[in-house]
């Protein structure tokens, strides 16, 4: 039985230091839904996605009253939209973003993901229809996410789509700039996609995955933070093991959670990702851990190192309280989420060069960064690149998601609002990459890319 | 849905006054749920408390009795929660 002393922890994990359950996200495969004629397949999903989804949020409910533990969003991820439409006879994805919000409505789920492709090799018709859809679909729904996944270890770089998506990503912010281009916050580039990842905006259920799964994301930057606060001054072997009983403690809340849903859903359990992600209230930043090590603000000297220690102990304590583990799993660094790192680069320390650094050690890649609106789209595109050159070569998950907010400039600030939280504008290096963006074609998979 | 162990957590804070022990211990026992164990004390005037209770043989659901708890908290002007131990024997057991 319980001691007065655990339950008083995890109470206080949850009152004090914001413990919670991020996502429970059910995957739902929609490959069976195929039709030629668009209006059949925009019905076919919505019918599919809302009779499997029914109770997902009433059960999450049920589970965040009974437990005590909060589960903030509850959501869906659906397989890539670009191969389960490509049969469609059309040449416009929109009307099946707007199917898919629709669903999202009837369910009562906040997003769901997987207006997706997959084309770090190449483009398939589907491929090329649903990057054309994109800036028309993001404008015109407000819950669908959107993910294109360019580069992988094993394939290379699309460099093809690399020039598309800058152009792509700043017609979406002239699309949405009346919101602060917000549509590009719903759209995540990645290099080494995780097929099973629970969280927005670059969740979908991918092509190997299960009929239907229950994954989960767990969280608890607070905790983190507060149990550091304890060993103050003492060596990185004790704060790394502090990190790694905190991510045991919080995993085992999401498995219990996962377990739970997947149990009352009747939905078998995909992974947790085990995960710090943090939210713009106070107490809930990842930056704050990182000063809690002992620097003075996020970005300063070290805080790549600090980083790396606290990706690596979370997953390290994470990994042995879930029976499976996926996603993206690691420390998540999105500016305009995080109040620590939005001090950061209001009091100049954290830059968009020094984000770029730390995604070689974090769960994935510059998230959430509000840039000026007059940054060119081979700029944008120059800093894809890049991401997805550290992901390739490290063979880990990198991720652009970046946000061009037209007529913004830096000194400016942009309110997103919700978990999507707020941004200064970040300086962008004014040095071109045109000509370098404008070859195009592929950079070949690198050496490590051959294990076998 | 019945299960063969159900125990809960039931944790009530507020200003101290005659009868916090009594009400709940009413509530849980018309309910057919039974005290395992008690953990109160007095800080400042403030009342904690938190109780560890078996529900198996009960025939009200966690739901209910959360919402007849916190119906006669309200009138006490104390703050009660109740959970399903679960979430704390998983965060501290292997």
């Amino acid at each position: 039985m319980s001691t007065i002393q655990d339950i008083l922890e995890t109470n206080r994990m949850i009152e004090e230091n914001k413990l919670d359950v991020r996502t429970i996200t059910m995957g739902i495969s929609l490959r069976d839904c195929a039709h030629p004629d668009t209006a059949i397949f925009c019905r076919n999903i919505y019918d599919k996605i809302t009779r499997t989804a029914e109770h997902l949020v009433r059960v999450g409910e049920d589970i965040e009253a009974e437990y005590g533990i909060p589960i903030i969003n509850k959501r869906i991820s659906v397989t890539p939209i670009a191969i389960v439409a490509e049969s469609c006879h059309t040449d416009s994805y929109v009307p099946v973003a707007q199917a898919l919000d629709q669903a999202a409505k009837t369910v009562g789920v906040n997003f769901i993901g997987g207006f997706s492709a997959l084309v770090e090799k190449g483009y398939t018709k589907g491929d090329r229809i649903l990057i054309a859809s994109l800036p028309e679909a993001l404008a015109q729904t407000e819950r669908v996410c959107a993910s294109i996944n360019l580069a992988s270890t094993k394939a290379g770089i699309n460099m093809d789509c690399v020039r598309e998506m800058g152009e792509t990503i700043k017609r979406i912010a002239e699309l949405t700039r009346d919101r602060d281009a917000i549509g590009c916050a719903k759209l995540v580039v990645f290099a080494n996609v995780p097929e099973d990842n629970p969280f927005m905006a670059g969740a979908f259920h991918g092509v190997g995955e299960a009929e239907t799964a229950i994954n989960v994301g767990v969280s608890g930057p607070g905790v983190v933070k507060r149990a550091l606060e304890d060993v103050k001054g003492k060596d990185f072997g004790v704060v790394a093991e502090m990190i790694k009983r905190t991510a045991f403690k919080i995993t085992r809340v999401g498995q219990l959670v996962a377990q739970e849903a997947s149990r009352r859903l009747g939905v078998p359990f995909g992974i947790i990702d085990l995960s710090l992600a943090p939210t713009p209230a106070v107490g809930d930043s990842v930056a704050h851990i990182l000063e809690e090590m002992g620097l003075e603000s996020c970005g300063a000297p070290g805080t790549t190192a600090a980083l790396a220690l606290l990706n690596d102990a979370v997953k390290k304590g994470g990994l042995m309280a879930s029976s499976f583990v996926g996603g993206l799993s690691g420390a998540f660094i999105p500016v305009s989420e995080d109040a620590g790192m939005i001090a950061a680069v209001e009091c100049g320390s954290l830059s968009l060069e020094k984000l770029e650094a730390m995604t070689c050690v974090c769960s994935v890649g510059l998230d959430m960064i509000a840039v000026p609106g007059d940054t060119s789209a081979a700029t944008i595109s120059g800093i894809i690149a890049d991401e997805a050159a550290i992901g390739m070569i490290n063979n880990k998950t990198t991720a652009v998601r970046i946000i061009p907010v037209p007529g913004k400039k830096v000194g400016d600030s942009v309110e997103f609002g919700g978990l999507l939280g707020y941004s200064p504008i970040l300086k962008v290096n004014p040095f071109r990459a045109d000509a370098f963006i404008a070859r195009g074609g592929r950079i070949p998979a690198p050496i490590r890319s051959l294990t076998n | 849905m019945e299960r063969d162990h159900m125990k809960v957590v039931i944790t009530i804070v507020g200003q101290d006054r005659v009868g916090i022990i009594a009400m709940a211990s009413n509530v849980l026992a018309e309910n057919k749920i039974n005290i395992l164990n008690i953990n109160q004390n007095i800080v400042d005037g403030f009342f904690n408390m938190v109780m560890i209770a078996e529900m198996s043989n009960s025939q009200i659901s966690l739901k209910e009795l959360q919402r007849i708890l916190s119906e006669k908290g309200n009138e006490m002007g104390l703050d009660i929660k109740v959970q399903h131990e679960d979430i704390f024997e998983i965060m501290h057991r292997i």
